[in-house]
């Protein structure tokens, strides 16, 4: 799960990393008002979950009060087009008004976990407000990793080895060594699967801080985290993803034609995969799970059929603890209560497959029955073509 | 022959007394009866207050460790509800089981980043979290998958997904290839064995003849893989990966399969896997006809 950059910041404060004094806003008179409580020049921070968010205008610098007040009035309600939004955007519904920092060094510092290890690992460079991955493909010696042992967590060692790679001076190696040791702590005890602090800055008067904060949660870990889960932002996500979780269902919104409906995430991904060898693109990833029921299937055809662009549905079910009858069931029962006026195409497989067929043909609704990937994946574009 | 499990394997099933965890055991008991003649059958069940009791037959303990003691169980297979899965694995390993199998979805990653952690050091082989199961053909399912659909032969199959581990059995068997062991190893970020370790038992079995490995976007196992088995495998090897068409940044249903930083996608994984001398196919409809060809038998 995302959260948005005030959010991270409020977080990251509580575990004594240090970050810049502000406040979120809503309106431009609260950023005026936050403004004249932080004296001094500020900046105004467009919140969307995106980043990129200075380049497109979302961040403006303000000296005054005023100019805080009238910087909010311009961000906020604006339609912020990033390289990460896509073309259509992210209206700004929030503001981050926080002090302007007298700025020495850019950094970057960040955390991440080594799948190939199962470890930790602190990622740290002295290439500040880049683009981390650019930095590692052209420039890796310039990037510093350092494994942690989940059994220690970070000792001062560890914290020590990454202040120096920092090229920090000698009277801030241990503030240093005290953010990266708190933002572990962050990172372990709740539950984040990727902090990344870029830019942190070095500023003029000495200090250390967390200038921008991206953080991302463990969706599995969040019903131990009921503070974080109550950081959820549904106008950041695609309406139909948000209706899809309601019912425990694994959607994803994509800009083809042909909507999936499938039992399991890699026959899914390998479904929208064949859609694309046999010439047509997919709509959407749809794992409705294991243990699937009638409900379940038929809200997931609900959502399906929401998206406009949908010209034609494939079914492809593997029946294993989901039995192929139920999900038979499942369909007809949609169809019947569901507003369908594309194609559909179902191929099924697996436990109960005679019995599911039966169902299916017995309905009298117009179904074509595939066999095999391929052969559903061309009569899926036939449909399409027709 | 075959690898992990075989008709010795005396599983014990902890959870047994919740849903799927029934409902299971009793699967693999039928496919211990009908398929593999009363061999690699559940003997054991675990649920902490709960001992004493017997679910369809089967004695439920407390402890792993008292249901190992008493029963001989060699194996553990886990249904737990996911707060509570890392635990078992952990009971489980520290009880001295050699293999642990873990069906459970939705494990914090926290958690099996400390449960590797702890298993660094020791002998036992974890399966999963997040995975169908191993089955042996004709010898023993310990898993969640349909076992009729499964056929004894010579092909070892290595794979992250479930469902689409079915469809590459049922190809296989299209073909008239049988499997020595189906391995489904997890879809999430971090799981006990990565395809490396299945790669050389399955090089090392007499029995298996060639191995098919399925892949999904994110991470690098499968192309860390590939790169060994260029050096250590002599068996012919045959590789798919699902999520061609996935959109980077987004995780497609498993945990693990995200693309991030341009790294871990399909096409990146299939050029490896090819130049390791892998055959690839990019259409999930002809894993098993891919093998077969592979082995000149198409």
């Amino acid at each position: 799960m995302n959260i948005h950059e005030y959010q991270g910041k409020e977080l990251l404060a509580k575990y004594g990393v240090a970050v810049p004094g502000g406040g979120v806003a809503e309106t431009a008179e609260e950023a005026e008002r936050i403004a004249k409580e932080l004296g001094g020049t500020v900046v105004v921070k467009a919140q969307i979950h995106a980043g990129g968010r200075g380049k497109g205008g979302g961040v403006k610098l303000a000296a005054t009060p005023a100019e805080a007040k009238e910087a909010a009035s311009q961000i906020l309600g604006m339609t912020l087009v990033t390289h990460q939004t896509g073309p259509e955007g992210r209206l700004v519904k929030k503001v981050w008004v926080e002090e302007a920092s007298d700025i020495e060094r850019e950094l970057y510092l960040g955390i991440v976990l080594d799948r190939a290890t199962g470890r930790p690992t602190v990622m740290a460079s002295t290439e500040g407000g880049m683009d981390i991955e650019e930095v590692a493909e052209k420039t890796p010696e310039k990037l510093l990793k350092v494994p942690v042992d989940p059994a220690l967590s970070v000792w001062p060692s560890t914290a020590r080895r990454v202040a120096y790679g920092l090229d920090l001076p000698a009277d801030l190696v241990r503030e240093g060594t005290k953010f990266v040791t708190n933002l572990y702590r962050f990172y372990d005890e709740m539950d984040a699967s990727l902090v990344e602090i870029n830019p942190l800055v070095q500023t003029k008067d000495g200090r250390i801080l967390a200038l921008d904060a991206k953080v991302n949660f463990d969706d599995n870990a969040l019903y131990r985290h009921e503070e974080v889960a109550a950081m959820r932002d549904e106008d950041e996500e695609d309406p139909l993803e948000v209706e899809a979780s309601k019912f425990n269902l694994n959607y994803i919104k994509l800009d083809g034609s042909v909507a999936c409906m499938v039992n399991g995430a890699g026959l899914a991904m390998a479904t929208m995969d064949i859609i694309k060898l046999a010439g047509a693109a997919p709509a959407n990833f749809l794992d409705v799970g294991g243990g699937a029921s009638k409900e379940m299937v038929e809200n997931a055809f609900r959502i399906l059929m929401d998206d406009p662009d949908v010209k034609a549905v494939f079914i492809n079910i593997f029946g294993g603890i989901l039995r192929c009858d139920i999900l038979a069931e499942g369909v007809v029962q949609a169809v019947k209560t569901v507003n369908v006026n594309v194609p559909i195409i179902i191929r099924m497989e697996g436990t109960n497959v005679e019995k599911g067929r039966e169902i299916l043909e017995g309905s009298g609704l117009d179904f074509t029955v595939g066999n095999g990937m391929a052969d559903s994946a061309e009569k899926v574009v036939a449909a399409l073509n027709r | 022959m075959s690898i992990l499990v075989d008709k010795e394997t005396r599983i014990l099933v902890q959870g047994i007394t919740g849903r799927e965890g029934g409902f299971h055991a009793g699967q693999c008991q039928k496919y211990s009866r009908e398929f593999a003649g009363g061999g690699g059958a559940v003997v054991a069940g675990v649920t902490p207050g709960k001992g004493g009791q017997e679910a369809d037959g089967v004695p439920v303990f407390n402890t792993v460790a008292e249901a190992a003691r008493e029963t001989g169980a060699n194996a553990s297979l886990i249904f737990v509800p996911p707060p509570f899965a890392a635990d078992a694995v952990v009971e489980s390993v520290d009880a001295g089981l050699p293999l642990v199998v873990c069906i459970t979805e939705g494990i914090p990653v926290r958690d099996m980043v400390y449960v590797k952690r702890h298993m660094e050091e020791g002998e036992a082989v974890l399966i999963g979290p997040n995975c169908p199961g191993v089955i042996t053909p004709g010898g023993c399912k310990m898993g969640i998958m349909p076992g009729h659909i499964h056929k004894e032969g010579t092909i070892g199959v290595i794979s992250k997904s479930g469902t689409l581990t079915y469809e590459v059995v049922a190809q296989l068997t299209e073909q008239g290839l049988g499997q020595t062991t189906c391995v489904g190893i997890g879809g999430d970020p971090i799981i006990g064995t990565m395809y490396i370790d299945l790669l050389r038992m399955f090089e090392e079995d007499p029995a298996t003849e060639a191995i098919i490995m399925i892949g999904e976007i994110g991470g690098t196992a499968e192309q860390d893989a590939a790169r060994w088995a260029k050096e250590n495998v002599t068996k012919p090897l045959v590789g798919f990966i699902a999520g061609q068409t996935a959109p980077p940044g987004r995780r497609m249903g498993h945990a693990g399969a995200i693309i991030s930083g341009g790294e871990g996608t399909a096409a990146e994984k299939m050029r490896v896997m090819s130049e390791c001398g892998i055959h690839v196919t990019e259409s999930p409809a002809e894993m098993g006809l891919t093998m077969a060809r592979a082995l000149g038998k198409a």
